[in-house]
């Protein structure tokens, strides 16, 4: 049915004559076929948001619908490539038109004619339920691509299965169900980016996310499954503690999302990956990445998608029984798309112009995480995590974007301005954060580190608890004031600030720490503040052992290499032994 | 020939509606003809099968409803050239030297296309300014936007000016540098006192200036940035030229369209700025960089002027939430008589990490750079520490901290306004006030280059 522009203002359509649509429909706008999408539906109009640019648009071009929702193309050749935010292959449309992105452009998200090796491991006669593995293509070195039945296929018995090279929308499958009706079944499967994919059942989370940064790893842990929200003015390093997170958590898979930030970060990216090697498996970073850039200046309305799109390819490969983590970079982006789209729909505003379905948008993201039994045989087990960056205007708190997710999202990182201009990176701030999983990851902790771990991670919170109390009162009354005891917190508290917390993301060494190199260096600081607390009973001076030489050892751990961990081994006993020289 | 409408039915603000129009295009050009004769554009902001809103760029005064309107068919464009260098353009893009047309090589849409992020290439080659606090600490690199955030009465303009005079990117002389500059609303004298630098120094011969004074029409603003950025990347992306952009004052510039947006009743966001304040500035700010197989980059300059010094107001808030970094001016400083005032501690570079170090600048320039901040960041925070209880109070590490950071203000920030530092003068500066801190307290830096440098 082809309806006509009626109104234009920015990315809003008003289109009348468009009779059976569906809210979330997918329409083309337009002679350029700009995509567009549904998002309300009055008596004799309907209102398109577009994402594209929509200047030179004229009343009474056409808009046709094409029945569908918004959805994204699953199969292999996802990995390593950079999609914009409707999953157009940017690396594709820059053959097509150059340097700049052009409008009204059609290409496929996923290449249509490439062959993929398919390996079945389902066999004729077998009966397939949705979800069922009917074999796998082994995508890059890093990531085996389980092809599966659809979630919404009906099932039935396996009538053929052919090994061989086979192109995505190619039948490799042919599925007969009960009444007989045979169904073909390709590598490819679509799925509508604002439904979220079903499970089986999804578990709490119960393993921490690794990520090789220590203040995460250690006092603030997000949980494979988890979800993690890091607010923070501008330049208080949100984008590198989510590149770091990119970089280095124990993932098999991760999706990128840059919605509404800079060009050049998506460019840092797509150059860093593919020389970085994965700690765990060795192979190339960009092996188990998928990326989704919708950079600020590109149309505002496909910033909105794109956090769904990413979305909806995680869960794909949470599916699959993989552990999947998703950083989306900026949700504030995303939320003034909202903004503005509601704007310009002339809802009435809630808080500070921000439709009043804000927080209920943002619930539905997050919980699109979890931990989950996927859906069919054989049993897997596959987790999504989310990390969302929000730029709070003016890094002020208490705005909607930042409060609503706080609502949501299990762990907060609080970066703080005071630290970022201090140079103390990542400027985590060590009172303000949380992380509502340490009591579902303790039992990890003493099986697979050491059963003190947990009092370890405690004694460390609790002695920058009392440095903060007490700075309060050296501002008032003076250093001198303090007792040994207290000035020993102190110096005890900065070395874990400033040897332990503080953590040089561009040092190659001090990028990533393996969990058994922070359990080394922590215990290391601890030793020192042990050390002080005997010479106290003691009753000797304790602003002794501030001087003793072994400190510039334990100010060296962090640039220790992995391969030399022995070294850190030994030394709480020098520092102990250090101290009782004295 | 376009047809022409004389259904003007309503004039507010900077806005007309037009009325019983055909075949309008959004964001089309539009062209009015006052009763007096003169002719104006504007462009298209919102159309309905029957009626248009047109914004004026040159405003309003004098229009009546018997206002002739065209609509050309086509966006707001530049003719470019390699003859634009060494013009002056008024803020929408008409010669104001009294200089003749230029015979056009092509005809560029403002707005410009939004760039592949596929198709970028990293900036990381180091422009040496010649200034401490920037190239030292928050350096800058070629294709970055880097803006400076100033108040009123500080000197940003004698900074900016520095920059474009001392600017080089140190053992690449063969390529071909120029400048563009974009005064929106910005004083007679400020325009001046840049006209008059580049004149100075010869660089108005390689420079193309398009100036929208602090009296002429606000609205026309809004277009100022987007000539001066499409003339940008036609020298930078066709004729391989190294483009500085500077664009000053993105405050007066943003104040513009708010207007528009107050005139359209639309809901008006923080401080009464529009919501899509971010997006508007990101297709200003996004169109710097560098491209993939070009020779050419652009490096943007923008300059604001923060209302009561306040960094969370929404300019600069979202100013600094685009860009890749800020150098951020400091009143106590300015009145303490150093110059540049740069305050290193808010100010940043986020792209100096892959523009310094060995074969770009010197190997210890990351670590010193880091151990530089610290340093001061302790030294203030033991200086603000003795206002209240007195030096006495300080323990004998904060003491020297403290006296490090008085000596930093005095040698590594303050420097004349023509004294051109190289890199490596800048760095030994650093080193020589490392000399007052305690050795053990030297974290940031590696025992070999402590051994190398700290002579």
């Amino acid at each position: 049915m082809t309806g006509k522009i009626v109104k234009i203002a920015g990315p809003l359509v008003i289109a009348e004559g468009l009779a059976d649509i569906k809210m979330y429909d997918v329409v083309r706008v337009g002679a350029r076929k700009l995509i567009g999408e549904v998002i309300e539906i009055k008596p004799d109009s309907a209102a398109v948001q577009v994402y594209e640019e929509t200047a030179g648009l004229t009343p009474g071009e056409p808009v046709v619908s094409t029945g569908e929702p918004l959805s994204v193309m699953l199969a292999p050749g996802l990995i390593a490539t950079i999609f914009d935010g409707i999953q157009r292959p940017l690396e594709r449309i820059k053959g097509q038109c150059g340097a700049f992105i052009e409008k009204g452009i059609d290409i496929p998200a996923l290449d249509l004619e490439k062959k993929w090796r398919f390996v079945p491991t389902a066999a004729l006669g077998d009966t397939l339920r949705a979800g069922d593995t009917l074999g796998y293509v082994q995508e890059t070195t890093a990531v085996k691509h389980l092809i599966m039945l659809p979630p919404l296929a009906k099932g039935g018995v396996l009538k053929n299965i052919e090994a061989g090279e086979f192109n995505i929308t190619e039948t490799i499958a042919v599925v007969a169900g009960e009444n007989g009706a045979e169904e073909k079944i390709t590598m490819l499967q679509k799925w509508p980016i604002r439904r979220k994919r079903p499970h089986a059942g999804k578990l709490p989370p119960n393993k921490p996310l690794i990520t090789g940064q220590r203040i995460i790893d250690t006092l603030f842990p997000i949980a494979k499954g988890g979800t993690a929200c890091i607010p923070g003015p501008f330049g208080s390093g949100k984008t590198v503690v989510q590149h770091q997170l990119a970089k280095w958590a124990d993932a098999e898979m991760i999706v990128y999302i840059g919605c509404g930030e800079r060009g050049n970060e998506m460019t840092d990216v797509l150059q860093e990956f593919p020389e970085l090697k994965d700690p765990q498996t060795g192979e190339s970073l960009i092996q188990r990445t998928v990326l989704i850039a919708n950079t600020s200046n590109m149309p505002v309305a496909a910033r909105e998608a794109s956090v769904y799109t990413g979305i909806t390819i995680a869960e794909y490969f949470r599916d699959m029984g993989y552990n999947v983590a998703m950083m989306a970079d900026s949700t504030s982006r995303w939320a003034e798309a909202l903004r503005e789209m509601s704007g310009r729909l002339e809802e009435m505003p809630g808080e500070e112009g921000y439709p009043a379905y804000l927080g209920s948008r943002l619930a539905e993201f997050y919980e699109r995480a979890g931990r989950v039994t996927a859906l069919g045989a054989p049993q897997r087990e596959g987790t999504l995590s989310v990390i969302g960056a929000v730029s709070p205007p003016g890094g002020d708190l208490s705005e909607p974007v930042t409060q609503n997710t706080l609502r949501v999202a299990k762990v907060f990182w609080a970066l703080d301005s005071a630290l970022a201009y201090a140079r103390h990176f990542p400027a985590i701030n060590w009172l303000k954060s949380y992380s509502l999983y340490i009591d579902n990851l303790e039992q990890y902790y003493v099986n697979e580190i050491d059963e003190d771990w947990p009092q370890m991670r405690a004694q460390t919170a609790e002695l920058l608890q009392q440095e903060s109390e007490l700075q309060e009162m050296v501002k008032l009354v003076g250093m001198d004031a303090l007792s040994g005891r207290e000035q020993l917190v102190l110096e005890a508290a900065r070395s874990i600030r400033e040897d332990y917390l503080h953590q040089v993301a561009f040092d190659e060494v001090d990028t990533y720490t393996s969990f058994r190199k922070q359990y080394l260096m922590l215990k290391a600081a601890l030793a020192f503040y042990q050390a002080g607390l005997k010479l106290l009973q003691q009753n000797k001076d304790v602003t002794q052992i501030f001087k003793l030489p072994v400190r510039a050892e334990i100010a060296r751990m962090k640039y220790t290499p992995e391969k030399d961990l022995p070294r850190l081994e030994k030394l709480p006993e020098e520092i102990a032994q250090a101290a009782g020289n004295l | 020939m376009q047809k022409e409408y004389k259904t003007v039915t309503e004039i507010s603000g900077p806005l007309i509606l037009v009325e019983g129009v055909e075949k309008a295009g959004y964001e089309e050009l539009v062209e009015v003809r006052t009763p007096a004769g003169e002719t104006r554009r504007g462009k298209v902001l919102e159309v309905h099968k029957d009626w248009a809103l047109v914004q004026m760029f040159e405003g309003t005064t004098g229009l009546d409803q018997s206002a002739a309107v065209r609509f050309l068919g086509r966006g707001v464009e530049l003719p470019v050239s390699a003859e634009m260098l060494g013009r002056v353009y008024n803020g929408s893009g008409k010669a104001r030297d009294g200089g003749p047309e230029i015979i056009a090589e092509k005809k560029l849409d403002i707005n410009g296309l939004a760039i592949n992020p596929t198709a970028r290439d990293y900036p990381n080659d180091f422009i040496q300014t010649g200034i401490s606090t920037i190239d030292g600490l928050n350096t800058l690199v070629r294709g970055q936007k880097l803006p400076i955030f100033s108040g009123s009465g500080l000197p940003h303009a004698r900074l900016a000016a520095q920059i474009a005079r001392q600017a080089q990117v140190v053992g690449d002389s063969k390529a071909e540098f120029s400048v563009v500059f974009g005064a929106m609303g910005i004083t007679y004298e400020e325009a001046e006192f840049f006209m008059e630098d580049f004149r100075r120094t010869g660089a108005l011969s390689r420079a193309v200036l398009f100036i929208n004074l602090a009296d002429d029409p606000a609205i026309e603003r809004i277009s100022t940035p987007r000539l001066a950025l499409t003339a940008a990347e036609y020298l930078a992306f066709e004729k391989g030229h190294h483009v500085l952009v500077i664009l000053s004052d993105i405050t007066s510039y943003c104040e513009s369209l708010r207007e528009v947006s107050a005139a359209r009743k639309e809901i008006p966001g923080r401080r009464g700025f529009p919501g899509y304040l971010y997006t508007d500035l990101s297709t200003l700010y996004e169109r710097a960089g560098r491209l993939q197989g070009k020779a050419g980059s652009i490096t943007l300059l923008p300059i604001l002027t923060m209302p009561e010094d306040d960094k969370t107001h929404p300019i600069p808030d979202l100013t600094g939430y685009i860009t890749e970094g800020q150098i951020i001016l400091d009143r106590a400083l300015h009145q303490r008589g150093i110059y540049p005032p740069v305050n290193p501690l808010p100010s940043l570079s986020r792209l100096r990490d892959k523009g310094i170090g060995e074969g770009k600048t010197r190997e210890d320039h990351a670590n010193a750079a880091n151990q530089l901040f610290a340093a001061y960041a302790r030294g203030r925070e033991a200086k603000e520490l003795a206002v209240i209880l007195g030096e006495s109070a300080l323990s004998e590490d904060d003491l020297k901290f403290s006296a490090f950071a008085g000596e930093f203000e005095d040698k590594f920030i303050r420097q004349g306004e023509n004294e051109n530092r190289t890199i490596e003068e800048t760095l030994s500066v650093g080193w020589e006030l490392f000399k007052l801190l305690p050795p053990e307290q030297l974290k940031r830096l590696k025992p070999e280059q402590i051994k190398k440098y700290l002579r």
